[in-house]
């Protein structure tokens, strides 16, 4: 275990510039505070502690996060409306649902493109132009118009999450299409194989690699749609709605947990997919 | 059945797996056009075994890539098997071997060889026995469930050559197999191929660097020298079909080694 020390390094060091950070950014709100409270006669070190103990501050230290994190998911039944791990599995659905269509749909959009240059040549700047519109603008606008077709609920959500996976998962997967060398193709034209033949038994297996890749960022893309879609339309709930409820009311301890409740949950996709892919890539021999 | 012009090809094509008649392939490069092979006339008779050596640039890879439909000639005639280049590939006229093994690397050793086999849609049973029979034909028994980075580069193109062979095609392409590997290796290999030569009666297109290695392999030694690409000598070996390292001690194989290498110095003279 070489990396426990680099690792613990770097997060000893974050954490240290966060309780600065915290301590610098509440300090004047707790000092309005303890005038209001008549007090004057405090030292620099009970300012400092009582900034990082705040309810409301600017910035939450971390053990205060980590202690509403606590009492937001093992205090609390998981089947309660204020409780964490009802709106992760909110969350976690529409993602699921989001990228599982956004993943086919973008392998099947990489299949077309590497079928043909024509195809590549007219959809690529579509695709790309698609991705540049921001989703925050372009996400009320999905909701209102599949709100028209009677379409509410989870679906616009997981659109939303589908329409930002399937990018870097339609990108990774032409790249792992096209990934054979020009020796193992030619083997293919050796034997008058078919395109269809040429693609099943040599293009599909080579873009393994990258079929693992493409699903990790399509995962954690799918996340940030879902949440997103949330924060559009945030009475069903979700982490994202939790972000918008906790940013009205000035919460920010409790924005700060459900952002570290999304990065956990976005981890966890991500590291299934890793276990995943170690397996198969061992199997299949590219990684020994 | 009445007489049809086919008749006559199909008599002619069992004499000739090979006809070339003035064949040129001209490169467009951002250079400007460049002149890989230049007027190409050659016969290869069933059964032969036709090294083709030169200095890079000479055209070899090309021509045979050309044989193999893996080119696009720009003039000429070229048959092989009295059908048109790509007609030939399209029947699964010959086995390719590549520079290097281009095995894939998901697939054990034997799904390697099994490779043609299905794209050929050959039934399983089929496929196993002509695996396993290939296995023993380049003796790699025994290896059949192994990936190919757990093979030494030796056994890696040894098992390249069993995929060309599964399938069972009259000719075999070689495109400098052995090139990569250390002269002890090319040595046993050589002497191997030597042997499958003999015990499959294939025709065999091999490109090499190598000077003992074409006399040695050889029945017939093509030449070749550069800018344009072209054929400077053929030089018959004349050796028995069964033979083994030892005549390359002989006068008889220096003799025809010495010519290769006259030809060779001679197409390279203006080069400097």
């Amino acid at each position: 275990m070489k990396n426990v020390l680099p690792v613990t390094t770097v997060l000893m060091t974050l954490l240290a510039i966060w309780y600065v950070a915290a301590a610098l950014m509440n300090a004047p709100l707790q000092e309005d505070a303890f005038a209001n409270a008549g007090r004057a006669d405090y030292s620099t070190g009970e300012l400092i502690a009582a900034s990082w103990e705040m309810e409301r501050p600017k910035l939450p230290a971390p053990h205060q996060i980590v202690a509403e994190l606590y009492k937001l998911t093992i205090d609390t039944a998981p089947t309660s409306k204020r409780g964490l791990v009802y709106h992760a599995l909110i969350t976690l659905e529409e993602t699921l649902i989001g990228f599982l269509f956004g993943a086919g749909f973008g392998v099947g959009l990489a299949m077309l493109i590497q079928s043909a240059p024509i195809l590549d040549r007219s959809m690529t700047p579509w695709i790309v132009a698609s991705q540049t519109v921001p989703i925050i603008a372009l996400a009320p606008m999905i909701v209102v118009i599949l709100n028209q077709f009677d379409i509410g609920g989870l679906a616009p959500k997981a659109v939303i999450a589908a329409y930002l996976s399937f990018f870097p998962i339609t990108v990774g997967m032409v790249k792992g299409f096209r990934s054979p060398d020009p020796l193992q193709l030619d083997l293919m034209r050796t034997y008058s194989a078919t395109r269809t033949q040429t693609f099943v038994k040599l293009r599909a297996p080579a873009s393994a690699p990258f079929f693992f890749a493409s699903m990790q960022i399509g995962a954690a893309a799918a996340l940030v749609g879902a949440v997103v879609a949330e924060v559009t339309k945030s009475e069903d709930g979700g982490l994202g709605a939790r972000l918008l409820a906790g940013s009205y009311y000035g919460q920010t301890v409790q924005i700060w947990a459900a952002l570290f409740a999304a990065a956990a949950l976005s981890a966890v996709l991500v590291g299934l997919i890793a276990l995943a892919a170690r397996a198969v890539l061992r199997r299949m021999a590219f990684s020994r | 059945m009445t007489q049809t012009p086919h008749a006559e090809t199909t008599i002619e094509a069992l004499h000739h797996v090979i006809e070339i008649a003035d064949l040129s392939l001209r490169y467009e490069t951002r250079d400007g056009p460049v002149q890989a092979l230049s007027n190409i006339n050659l016969e290869i008779e069933r059964g032969e075994f036709v090294s083709f050596i030169g200095p890079s640039g000479c055209g070899k890879t090309t021509l045979l890539r050309a044989i193999a439909d893996l080119e696009s000639p720009t003039s000429g005639e070229l048959r092989v098997n009295g059908m048109s280049a790509h007609e030939a590939r399209a029947n699964r006229a010959y086995g390719y071997v590549f520079q290097a093994p281009a095995l894939y690397p998901w697939r054990t050793v034997a799904g390697n060889i099994a490779l043609p086999l299905e794209i050929m849609g050959y039934p399983k049973s089929e496929r196993d026995r002509r695996v396993a029979e290939g296995l023993e034909l380049v003796n790699l028994a025994g290896f059949g469930k192994k990936f190919p980075w757990q093979l030494s580069g030796g056994m890696q193109q040894r098992a390249s050559i069993a995929r060309a062979l599964s399938f069972d095609a009259e000719l075999l392409l070689m495109d400098e197999p052995f090139g990569a590997l250390d002269e002890i290796v090319r040595d046993m290999l050589n002497q191997q191929l030597q042997r499958l030569w003999g015990v499959t009666r294939k025709t065999v297109l091999f490109v090499t660097h190598s000077i003992p290695e074409a006399v040695f392999l050889s029945t017939r030694i093509v030449v070749m020298s550069p800018r344009p690409g072209r054929i400077h000598d053929v030089i018959e070996t004349g050796f028995p079909r069964e033979r083994s390292l030892d005549i390359r001690e002989t006068p008889e194989f220096l003799e025809v080694a010495n010519r290769v290498r006259r030809g060779l110095r001679a197409g390279h003279s203006y080069d400097e």
